[in-house]
C-alpha cells in the first residue's frame, strides 16, 4: 500500500476572541492518496478553509495558531516546520488556489510575470525561460490568445479567466498536492463547469491530487472520489463519494442532502435544517450536531469520536446513533 | 498610457482657468486703493487717475479679467511695483534655490519615510509602531518654524556645526552646509507624513488577498514586502505626496524666514508687507501653476505605478 | 436588516470621546495635556507669577531664575506669565475660528449636497480650488490683505479651514437625502431647512466634530505661524507666536525666549493630534484620509 500523498492527524486549529482560544478545527484527521481527489463539504464557519491553511501555515500570524496534530507530506511534518521551509513546499510541491479570482491576483504584475515568478523562484530559470513557460501553461489553461495576454494585467481579464491563471499559477511547478478553497464558488455556473472540468483534465495529466473544498454538494459530485462532510470544525462522516451519496449516515449529511435542490425532485420537498451553527464561542461539550438533530439521544450529551464503519470500508462517522444501528444491521 | 497622460494634461487646462478666476478674484478684493498704496495719500488726483489708468483700473471688470487672462496665457506676469523688474524675472533668481529645498525635503521624506512606514506595519502594535507613530505625530505638530527655530538653536548656535545664515557661496560644501538644516527642517515633516501614509497603506495591502496568494506561491520576506505589498502600498503614498505638496510649500516660507534663505516664500512674504500687488497677484499665478504642476505629475506618477488607471 | 424609514441612530461626540478613551491608552495622555493647558489658560490670573505686560527693564534678558522660573524677554516681562497669559490667545482663536470655519463650512455643504444641480457643482469648484491652496499661504494672503489684529487673525484662520468641512459635510447629506425618512419628512411638508437641521445635520455630527478637533490644532499652528510672520495679534499682548518672533532677533544669546513658547505649542498641538486622531480611529476608518492637518 503506497504512503498518502497527506495525512493531516488529530489537526486542531485555533482563534483568539476576546482574549481566549477558541478551536475553529477539531480532531481533524485524514489521508489524501496520490492522484485522488477528496473534496471537503460544508457550510460556511464549518473550518473547511481554516484546514487548508493550516495545512500549508497560512494562518495569520496574530490571533491564530495550530493547537495540536500533525500534518505528514513527503515524510515531514509541516507542523512547526520553519517558515523558510515551509516557503520552499508552497508554490513547488502543495499549491494552492482560492475562491476570489478577482481580488486574489496582484494588480500591478502582469499575468505572465506573476506564473514566472513561481517558476523562478522555486526552479532558479532566468525570466525568459520562466515566462515561456508561462506561455505555455495559459496555453494549458486555455486562455485564448495566450502570448498576447501573457503581459496583460489582471484587471484586462474576466473572473472565469483569472481562475484559469490562478490554475496555471498553482500547477506550474507540477505540485504533487493542490488545496483547491472553492475556487468555482465566485463564478458564473457555465464557467464553473468549464473550470471543474479543466481541474480535472489537468489532474489527469499531472498526476496530481486535490483537496477540494466546496459547499456545493453537485460540485462535489462532479469532482470527487472521496468526501469528508464537516460540521463546526469536526469531520462528521467521511465517505467514497457514491457511497455517501447513496447511503448518507449522519443526520447532518442527510439533512445536507435533503436541503439541496434537484432537477429531479419538486421543490416542494426542501427541507431547509432548522437551527444555527453553533459559535466558535459556544461549542456544546457533547456532539455539536445534536441541539439540531432529529435523532438526539442522552447519550449525545457525551462527544462522539469519528470512527470506521466497518475495517476496512473507507467510511468513517461521528455518530453514536447511527454507529450502533449499523454494527446491529 | 499617452492617452492618459494627454488626458490629464488636458485637465490641468480648465483648473489652471479656474484657479486664475479665483487669484483674479483675491487680489481685487483687497480693501484699499492700489493706486493710494503706491503713490501715498498726498499724491494728487491727476496723478492717482493717471496711475489708475496706466494700470489699467478703470477699465469695467471683465475687460480686466480677459486682459488679465491674455496677459497670463501669453507669459506677462505683469511687474514688481517696488522694484520695478518683471515678476518673472524676480521668480527666476530665486527659483533654483526653492526648487532645491523642495527636492531635498522631498527625497529626505521618501528615504526615510518609506522604510520607517514600512518597518512599522510589519511591526504592528509592537513598541515600534507605537514609537513610530508618537514621533511622526509629534512631527506634524511642529509649525514649520518653530522646529526650524528649535534646528538652528541645537545645530548652528550651541554646536556649531552649520551656519546659522545662508550666504551666497560658489563652493558647493558651502552651498550644502546652507541647504542642511532647511532641508533637514522641511524633512523632517515630509517623513513624518510619508510614515504616517505608508504605515497605513502597508497596513491595509497586507490585508489583501493577493499578498495571501503570494505566500501560498513561496513567495516571502524581501521580496514580498517590496513587489507585492509596497508597490501596491504606494498609489496612496503618492497621492497623500501630492497633497501635501502645499503644505510643504508653506513651510518652506517659514523656513526660509527663518534660516535667511531667498526663495519663493520670501519673495511672497515682501510683497504682502509692501503691498505690491502686482507682484503678489503673479506670484499667486506662479504658486497655482506650481500647485497645478505638482498635481499633474502626481497624475502620471499614479499611472506609471497603477495599470489600472491608464485603462478607462 | 436596517429599517430604512426611521432614521439612522446619531452618534453622539459625548460617545465617540469615551469610545476613544476606552480603546486608546494614549489618548488619555492627549485628553489630560489638553485639559491642563484649558484649565491654565482659564485659571491665567491666579496662576500667573507676574503681570505679562508689565515691563521690568532691569532684569531684561534674564536666564532663567527662581524668581522668573522661565526667564524674561527684552522687556524685563516674565516669560512664564507670559505663556500662561497667551495660552488664553492662542487656544480661544483655534476655538473661536475652527468654530466659525465648522459652522460655515458645514452649512455650505449639506446646503451643496441637499441643493444639488448646477448650485453644488459651482460652489464645490470653488471649495476644491480652496482645498488645492496652501493652508498657510492662503491664511496669510487674507490676513495681509486684510491687515494684522486679532479679528482679522480669526477671519483668516476660519476661511483657510471652511473647506474640509464643507467637502466632509457634503458627503452624508446627499447619502441621506435619498433615504426614506426624508422623503417621508417631505411629504409630512418638512420645510428643507427643517429636514437639514433635524434629519441630516445631526448624523454627520460626530464625523464633523472629530474633524474639528484637528482642524483646531491646525489653526493653534497657523495662528503660531502668522504670529511669527508678524501678521496676527500685535505686541504687547502676549501670543506664543508673537513672542518668538520677538525672542527670535535675540536668539544667540537668549535661547530660553523661543525655547519655551516653542514647547507650548508644541505641546498643544501635539496633544490636540493625539486626540483627534484617536477619536478619528475610533469613529469612523473612511476619514483616515489625507485630511489630517
Amino acid at each position: 500500500m503506497n504512503e498518502p500523498v497527506l495525512r493531516v492527524e488529530c489537526l486542531q486549529s485555533e482563534f483568539r476572541i476576546g482574549g481566549q482560544w477558541y478551536p475553529a478545527v477539531r480532531d481533524f484527521s485524514l489521508a489524501v492518496e496520490a492522484n485522488e481527489t477528496v473534496a471537503v463539504v460544508g457550510e460556511s464557519g464549518s473550518g473547511k478553509s481554516v484546514t487548508a491553511l493550516s495545512i500549508l501555515g497560512l494562518l495569520p500570524a496574530v490571533g491564530a495558531r495550530i493547537a495540536r496534530g500533525s500534518v505528514v507530506f513527503g515524510g515531514r511534518d509541516l507542523v512547526g516546520l520553519p517558515e523558510a521551509e515551509l516557503a520552499t513546499l508552497r508554490g513547488d510541491a502543495i499549491a494552492m488556489i482560492f475562491q476570489e479570482p478577482m481580488t486574489s491576483l496582484n494588480p500591478t504584475m502582469t499575468v505572465g510575470d506573476q506564473i514566472a515568478e513561481v517558476i523562478r523562484i522555486h526552479r532558479g530559470t532566468s525570466r525568459k525561460t520562466a515566462l515561456s513557460e508561462a506561455l505555455h501553461l495559459l496555453e494549458e489553461v486555455r486562455i485564448p490568445a495566450a502570448r498576447l495576454r501573457l503581459h496583460d494585467y489582471p484587471h484586462q481579464f474576466s473572473g472565469g479567466m483569472r481562475q484559469r491563471v490562478m490554475i496555471a499559477m498553482a500547477l506550474a511547478c507540477r505540485p504533487k498536492l493542490l488545496l483547491a478553497d472553492e475556487p468555482t464558488t465566485a463564478l458564473d455556473v457555465t464557467i464553473q463547469a468549464q473550470v471543474l472540468a479543466l481541474l480535472n483534465e489537468l489532474k489527469q495529466s499531472y498526476g496530481m491530487s486535490i483537496l477540494f473544498i466546496t459547499h456545493n454538494l453537485g460540485v462535489v459530485a462532479q469532482m470527487a472520489d472521496r468526501v469528508a462532510v464537516m460540521y463546526a470544525g469536526e469531520i462528521v462522516e467521511c465517505a467514497p463519494v457514491a457511497e455517501l451519496f447513496a447511503a448518507p449516515l449522519h443526520p447532518y449529511t442527510e439533512a445536507l442532502l435533503q436541503a439541496m435542490p434537484r432537477v429531479d425532485r419538486d421543490s416542494a420537498a426542501l427541507h431547509p435544517i432548522g437551527g444555527q451553527v453553533p459559535p466558535l464561542t459556544a461549542m456544546p461539550p457533547g456532539c455539536a450536531f445534536a441541539p439540531r438533530c432529529p435523532l438526539r439521544q442522552p447519550q449525545c450529551e457525551r462527544h462522539p469520536p469519528l470512527v470506521p464503519l466497518r475495517l476496512g470500508s473507507g467510511h468513517s462517522l461521528r455518530c453514536f446513533v447511527r454507529a450502533a444501528m449499523e454494527s446491529a444491521a | 498610457m499617452i492617452r492618459y497622460s494627454v488626458k490629464r494634461l488636458l485637465l490641468a487646462v480648465p483648473t489652471l482657468l479656474a484657479m486664475l478666476t479665483v487669484i483674479f478674484v483675491l487680489a481685487r478684493l483687497v480693501p484699499g486703493d492700489p493706486a493710494i498704496a503706491i503713490l501715498g495719500d498726498q499724491a494728487t488726483q491727476e496723478s492717482l487717475q493717471a496711475l489708475r489708468q496706466q494700470l489699467g483700473l478703470d477699465r469695467p471688470l471683465h475687460e480686466q479679467y480677459v486682459a488679465f487672462l491674455g496677459e497670463v496665457l501669453t507669459g506677462d506676469l505683469g511687474r514688481s511695483m517696488t522694484s520695478g523688474r518683471t515678476v518673472l524675472e524676480e521668480v527666476w533668481q530665486v527659483l533654483p534655490y526653492t526648487l532645491e529645498l523642495t527636492a531635498a525635503a522631498l527625497l529626505i521624506g521618501v528615504l526615510f519615510g518609506l522604510p520607517l512606514g514600512t518597518w512599522a506595519a510589519l511591526r504592528r502594535n509592537a513598541w515600534p509602531d507605537y514609537a513610530g507613530r508618537l514621533i511622526s505625530l509629534t512631527g506634524l505638530s511642529f509649525p514649520g518654524f518653530v522646529s526650524a527655530i528649535l534646528l538652528l538653536l541645537a545645530f548652528a548656535v550651541q554646536l556649531r556645526w552649520l551656519p546659522v545664515m545662508s550666504t551666497a557661496t560658489s563652493d558647493p560644501v558651502d552651498h550644502l552646509r546652507n541647504l542642511a538644516l532647511p532641508a533637514l527642517n522641511l524633512g523632517i515633516i515630509m517623513t513624518a507624513y510619508i510614515t504616517r501614509v505608508t504605515r497605513s497603506s502597508m497596513l491595509s495591502v497586507l490585508g489583501e488577498d493577493y499578498i495571501r496568494t503570494a505566500r501560498a506561491k513561496g513567495v516571502r520576506g524581501g521580496r514580498l514586502v517590496l513587489r507585492h505589498a509596497l508597490r501596491n502600498a504606494l498609489i496612496p503614498v503618492v497621492t497623500v505626496v501630492g497633497l501635501y505638496f502645499g503644505t510643504l510649500i508653506g513651510n518652506s516660507v517659514l523656513t526660509e524666514i527663518v534660516f535667511t534663505r531667498p526663495g519663493l516664500g520670501k519673495l511672497i512674504l515682501g510683497a504682502l508687507t509692501s503691498r505690491d500687488y502686482a507682484l503678489l497677484q503673479g506670484l499667486m499665478v506662479v504658486f497655482a501653476a506650481f500647485i497645478i504642476l505638482v498635481n499633474t505629475l502626481t497624475d502620471l506618477a499614479y499611472g506609471l505605478i497603477d495599470p489600472r488607471v491608464t485603462y478607462d | 436588516m436596517t429599517d430604512t424609514a426611521t432614521p439612522p441612530p446619531a452618534t453622539r461626540p459625548s460617545m465617540a470621546l469615551l469610545v476613544t478613551l476606552q480603546r486608546n491608552r494614549l489618548s488619555w495622555i492627549g485628553l489630560a495635556l489638553i485639559a491642563a493647558i484649558v484649565v491654565m489658560a482659564v485659571f491665567a490670573p491666579l496662576l500667573a507669577p507676574h503681570d505679562p505686560i508689565k515691563q521690568n527693564i532691569i532684569h531684561r534678558l534674564e536666564p532663567p531664575s527662581a524668581e522668573f522660573l522661565l526667564g524674561t524677554d527684552s522687556y524685563g516681562r516674565d516669560v512664564l506669565s507670559r505663556i500662561i497669559y497667551g495660552a488664553r490667545i492662542s487656544l480661544m482663536i483655534g476655538f473661536v475660528a475652527v468654530a466659525i470655519a465648522m459652522v460655515v463650512g458645514s452649512t455650505i455643504g449639506i446646503l451643496a449636497g441637499y441643493i444639488g444641480g448646477l448650485f453644488d457643482q459651482i460652489v464645490m469648484g470653488v471649495v476644491d480650488v480652496m482645498l488645492a491652496f496652501p493652508t498657510l499661504l492662503l491664511g496669510l494672503m487674507i490676513a495681509a490683505m486684510l491687515g494684522a489684529s486679532l479679528e482679522n487673525l480669526i477671519i483668516a484662520i476660519a476661511v483657510t479651514e471652511m473647506a474640509p468641512f464643507a467637502r466632509v459635510a457634503r458627503a452624508p447629506t446627499i447619502g441621506l437625502k435619498e433615504r426614506e425618512f426624508v422623503a417621508a419628512g417631505r411629504v409630512l411638508g418638512f420645510g428643507p431647512l427643517r429636514i437639514m437641521g433635524v434629519h441630516i445635520l445631526p448624523n454627520m455630527v460626530s464625523d464633523v466634530v472629530v474633524l474639528g478637533s484637528l482642524w483646531m490644532a491646525s489653526a493653534i499652528r497657523t495662528e503660531a505661524s502668522l504670529s511669527f510672520i508678524g501678521l496676527g495679534v500685535q505686541p504687547p499682548t502676549p501670543t506664543w507666536g508673537g513672542m518668538i518672533r520677538e525672542g527670535f532677533e535675540n536668539i544667540l544669546t537668549a535661547w530660553w525666549l523661543v525655547v519655551f513658547p516653542s514647547l507650548a505649542i508644541l505641546l498643544t498641538v501635539l496633544a490636540l493630534n493625539i486626540l483627534g486622531d484617536a477619536l478619528r480611529d475610533a469613529i469612523d476608518p473612511k476619514l483616515r484620509s489625507e485630511n489630517a492637518a
